[in-house]
């Protein structure tokens, strides 16, 4: 499916840039992109090497051990193809945990270890596991409590109220990440029973 | 409010820093050698996440700018008006999975002609804050991996996309409308 989305973004892309006579916008958004994205993965190393290692301390001293056992019962019951005691739990939880309180820079390296656990109980290395298809839901819904982005955007603007949102936006994001775990049930049921 | 959330902003990640450096130190582990240890990884995490995002961000980036976007934001927009969504914030719904960059120019932009505080404004604000964006989040978690089949991954994805934005047109709708 990526390959057609893909493939349909850039060719559709083309032959529309073609027949609006405005090849030059295709050749600087081709190389605008490819900047954005290893400027992108340079900005990525800071913020995955930081954590990492924070999360290190926190995996060898038994915190995170811890915080597992606190939240295990939900945990069991979102991804029950993962041992209890695994660490990809760990990650997992400590993944949406900065989601939920809005830790965006400290979510993303988290959710990559927890992806990196999860690939090595994966029996096929180049395919999905349904656990690393939660984990996804999870994170594409991010369940938050504060959208720091846009409130400050808000404020920017010179909003009476910036935080007048955060109730509204906790109903939303509540919906999609239900709709994302429930979903995500049906197609693995589906799945399996084939 | 707004003054208690930012302080929390503040506080939340020295306090955790603080909190596994000395509980790190109270169970004997050595601090420093093992955060070296850690962050090693993050170097190798980041760069082989490039070849997945520069090819996802090239094709958005030229299907944006060629204009295709908006063929395709005009396709659809008449079907959902037809369900009383406000055709102001149907490219954002449409855009939000897509691409990150795009639809925050697209929120910043409503918020900035109708006003922050306008019915507009709130309903972009609520979209935006509620979901993250489906086709990112999918290159960069399976790209770090390797997984080349996503499964049922996108479907999941962009299903509960859209129970987000119903939502978030109801509650804005009851609420402030």
């Amino acid at each position: 499916m990526v390959n057609y989305i893909w493939f349909g973004m850039i060719i559709i892309g083309i032959v529309v840039a073609a027949l609006e006579g405005n090849m030059q916008a295709v050749n600087d958004a081709a190389f605008e992109g490819a900047k954005t994205a290893v400027t992108l993965c340079f900005g990525f190393i800071s913020i995955l090497a930081f954590w990492l290692g924070m999360m290190k301390i926190a995996q060898d001293s038994g915190l995170m051990g811890k915080f597992t056992k606190l939240l295990s019962p939900l945990a069991q019951w979102l991804f029950p193809s993962v041992p209890k005691d695994h660490p990809a739990m760990g990650y997992i939880l400590a993944n949406m945990s900065a989601n939920f309180f809005g830790l965006g820079n400290a979510a993303t390296p988290m959710g990559l270890k927890a992806m990196e656990e999860l690939q090595k109980l994966n029996p096929h290395k180049e395919k999905a596991s349904s656990a690393m298809i939660t984990l996804l839901a999870l994170n594409t819904s991010s369940l938050t409590i504060i959208p720091t982005t846009i409130i400050a955007i808000r404020m920017n603007y010179g909003s009476a109220n910036p935080v007048e949102i955060v109730g509204t936006t906790l109903f939303a994001t509540l919906c999609s990440s239900v709709a994302a775990v429930l979903i995500d049930r049906w197609y693995r049921k589906k799945t399996l029973g084939q | 409010m707004f003054d208690l959330i930012s302080t929390i902003s503040v506080w939340a990640i020295p306090a955790l820093i603080f909190i596994i450096l000395v509980y790190g130190l109270a169970k004997g582990v050595p601090v420093y050698e093992t955060f070296v240890d850690g962050a090693k990884d993050g170097f190798n995490m980041a760069i082989s996440l490039i070849p997945h995002l520069v090819g996802m961000m090239v094709a958005v980036s030229i299907f944006r700018s060629s204009g295709a976007l908006d063929y395709f934001l005009a396709a659809i927009s008449p079907l959902l008006a037809i369900l009383h969504v406000p055709s102001e914030v149907v490219p954002l719904a449409l855009i939000r999975p897509i691409s990150g960059a795009g639809a925050l120019a697209i929120t910043t932009d409503i918020i900035e002609q109708f006003g922050p505080d306008s019915f507009l404004g709130r309903m972009a604000s609520t979209m935006q804050g509620s979901t993250d964006t489906t086709l990112y989040v999918i290159t960069v978690y399976f790209g770090a991996v390797g997984v080349r089949k996503i499964g049922y991954a996108l479907k999941v994805g962009l299903l509960a996309d859209l129970v987000g934005f119903i939502a978030a047109i109801f509650i804005v709708t009851l609420v402030f409308g």
